[in-house]
């Protein structure tokens, strides 16, 4: 067990509908994830993956049990805290990119900024420099559909990242791309873990993926079946 | 932020502009409606004050009433008649004309053509009384007025209906059958306060009159114009007493006829008209809460659409407070431009009946402002369910949401 995790579980529950149709998504899961690591979250669709997911992002908070992230109570907190805590701590990247039909690059890029309040000028600078950190120097003023799958990945990447978040949670990232692409954006994203010290939360059900992550967390049940460092099987 | 809110809002009004436009409509008919009623309307109650100052402050009208305004229909007022006329005439040493007319709308005719007009039947005091007189020809004498010769002035616009470029004078028209020389034609008065037109009108002896048109000896009106420099208060109450004295009203009786001065008459036509406008002006708020609808069911179509847009927001640190701003910005947005472009087709529309109908343009500021908050707050109150449905939706729902 990491000495300061950067986010834990303890005994989470997360219970969906009421007597005979209750559904247990996640069933007294114990997970923690240091600063810095890289970590893929597999397993088949209803193994509680996506729900976990959820509330790492703190999207969601559990039924039982208690969610820690950046040392406080994520899942005890109203939905308006969080959003303030997903602003300040948390970017997100998802496998349909997400980004704002006609609107430009910048302006997507911007976007968590607005809600944090940081002026205008800043905001462009800031949403430039992100831009220019995933390789997209010079694309700053074209909008999604004049950008390919990989190029408004990686927009959405940049979006992530310009808040300078502690975690990024990415869900299937490269479930929309092809091989190549795939690879381009996991390159990416093994970068800013190496570089920038930013923690990858990653959900994928691709192997090969997966292998980018130091750590990769199996679901089956709502349980975690398995827990496996890949440096060392390396 | 606001700034940022307010661009945004734009953005998406422009993004669907048929949309919007069609949103505006109701919106755009309400206001318009309400200010063009109210620009109307004040332009109509100037156009009555001016008029009725125009026929002088020292005017006084006796008309026969019911004792009690309020009071039963059953009681018909007693008509006003000679006496009451030669009592006033001889009575009132403040007077500097006493004239006694009958007035109804008759058909005139002449050759092919004819008209709807006035016809009043009167005496020559008449015209001191109204200040009025002939631009062509002569007014009938006193001995024309005891005999009730046949002889008419006309109004200019029968005279322009009838004889075109042509002189009237001595020619016979018809009024009810009856032949009519036609001796003058009167100075132009121009629309009275509530559109009529003062130049539509035939004036003859008021013996002719009644012989031949109303068939009775009844006289609707007796003017009195005060001699100047004399307050009309107490002409008025002169008229009073000698008028119940006339016909012989008990001292404990109420007085079953009318004295009002030109600015009381005025005062009542105003009221009349602010009246009007403000049943009009209720009609037309009803056109408004219609675009409020509109704007409301708009709004929610423009939630649920992208309520993905609202899940990205919602994920990336967008508080409830930032949706339910960005939703309501936008409503009121659209709202307010509605207003506007309603503002404007009103006072276009005020300014084209002021125009055909020769009354004064008078927009006010104060109703445009109005008009302008009122817009905006209709975008906000139907604008606030839409944005709170969107503001509360969950994250997680929302980015799922295809």
């Amino acid at each position: 067990m990491l000495a300061s995790p950067l986010l834990a579980f303890q005994d989470v529950w997360k219970t969906y509908g009421r007597g005979e149709a209750k559904v247990h998504a996640l069933a007294g899961v114990d997970l923690a994830i240091g600063k810095g690591e890289f970590v893929a979250i597999m397993g088949p669709s209803g193994s509680g993956k996506s729900t976990a997911m959820n509330i790492i992002g703190c999207l969601d908070t559990p039924t039982a049990g208690s969610y820690r992230f950046q040392g406080v109570d994520a899942g005890r907190l109203d939905r308006n805290r969080r959003a303030v805590l997903r602003n300040l701590y948390v970017g997100f990247v998802f496998q349909g990119y997400n980004l704002l039909a006609r609107t430009t690059a910048a302006e997507n890029v911007e976007l968590p900024l607005i809600y944090r309040g940081v002026p205008a000028r800043e905001r462009r600078e800031r949403a430039m420099a992100a831009l220019a950190d995933v390789g997209l120097a010079g694309r700053e003023h074209h909008t999604p559909s004049e950008l390919s799958g990989g190029q408004q990945q990686r927009v959405a990447i940049a979006r992530a990242i310009v808040t300078r978040p502690s975690l990024l949670v990415a869900d299937e990232p490269t479930g929309n791309l092809d091989t190549a692409r795939s690879h381009e954006i996991m390159e990416l994203l093994t970068g800013l873990n190496s570089e920038l010290g930013l923690t990858v939360v990653m959900v994928t059900h691709e192997a090969d993926i997966a292998t980018y992550a130091q750590r990769t967390i199996r679901f089956l049940d709502g349980h975690v079946a398995s827990d496996t460092s890949n440096l060392e099987m390396a | 932020m606001i700034w940022e809110t307010v661009r945004l809002a734009l953005r998406s009004v422009r993004r669907n502009v048929l949309r919007s436009f069609l949103t505006l409509l109701g919106i755009v008919i309400g206001v318009a409606a309400v200010i063009a009623m109210i620009t109307i309307g004040s332009g109509t109650t100037e156009k009555v004050k001016t008029d009725i100052s125009k026929l002088g402050s020292n005017l006084l009208v006796v008309r026969a009433a019911r004792p009690d305004r309020s009071g039963s229909t059953s009681f018909t007022a007693r008509q006003l008649d000679d006496k009451d006329v030669a009592g006033l005439a001889k009575g009132l040493d403040d007077a500097k004309a006493v004239s006694a007319a009958a007035q109804k709308t008759v058909r005139v005719v002449y050759g092919a053509e004819n008209v709807a007009a006035d016809v009043t039947g009167t005496d020559t005091e008449y015209f001191t009384a109204r200040d009025w007189g002939v631009a062509e020809g002569r007014l009938f004498t006193e001995s024309e007025v005891r005999s009730g010769t046949n002889v008419c002035v006309i109004g200019e616009t029968v005279r322009q209906q009838f004889f075109g470029a042509g002189d009237p004078d001595g020619q016979s028209i018809r009024v009810n059958r009856m032949s009519c020389k036609v001796i003058g034609v009167l100075q132009t008065k121009g629309f009275s306060g509530f559109g009529q037109d003062q130049d539509n009108t035939v004036i003859m002896p008021l013996a002719a009159y009644q012989r031949r048109i109303a068939g009775d000896r009844d006289i609707d009106t007796i003017y009195v114009a005060a001699r100047d420099g004399v307050a009309t208060a107490r002409v008025q109450e002169n008229i009073e007493t000698i008028m119940r004295e006339t016909r012989r009203i008990a001292p404990d009786g109420e007085d079953n006829f009318s004295v009002r001065d030109m600015t009381q008459i005025a005062d009542a036509m105003a009221s009349a008209t602010t009246t009007m406008t403000g049943m009009l002006g209720a009609v037309a708020g009803v056109s408004l809460l219609v675009g409020g609808i509109g704007i409301m069911n708009i709004m929610l179509v423009s939630v649920t659409e992208r309520t993905r847009e609202i899940g990205i927001r919602l994920a990336i640190g967008a508080h409830e407070k930032h949706i339910l701003i960005q939703f309501l910005v936008e409503a009121t947005v659209l709202s307010l431009f509605g207003g506007l472009i309603g503002i404007a087709f009103g006072l276009g529309l005020a300014a084209a009946a002021s125009y055909s109908l020769s009354i004064p343009f008078a927009p006010s500021l104060a109703v445009v402002l109005l008009a302008v908050g009122f817009s905006a707050l209709i975008g906000m109150v139907f604008g606030f369910f839409p944005a709170l449905r969107g503001a509360r939706l969950d994250p997680i729902d929302a980015l799922r949401h295809e």
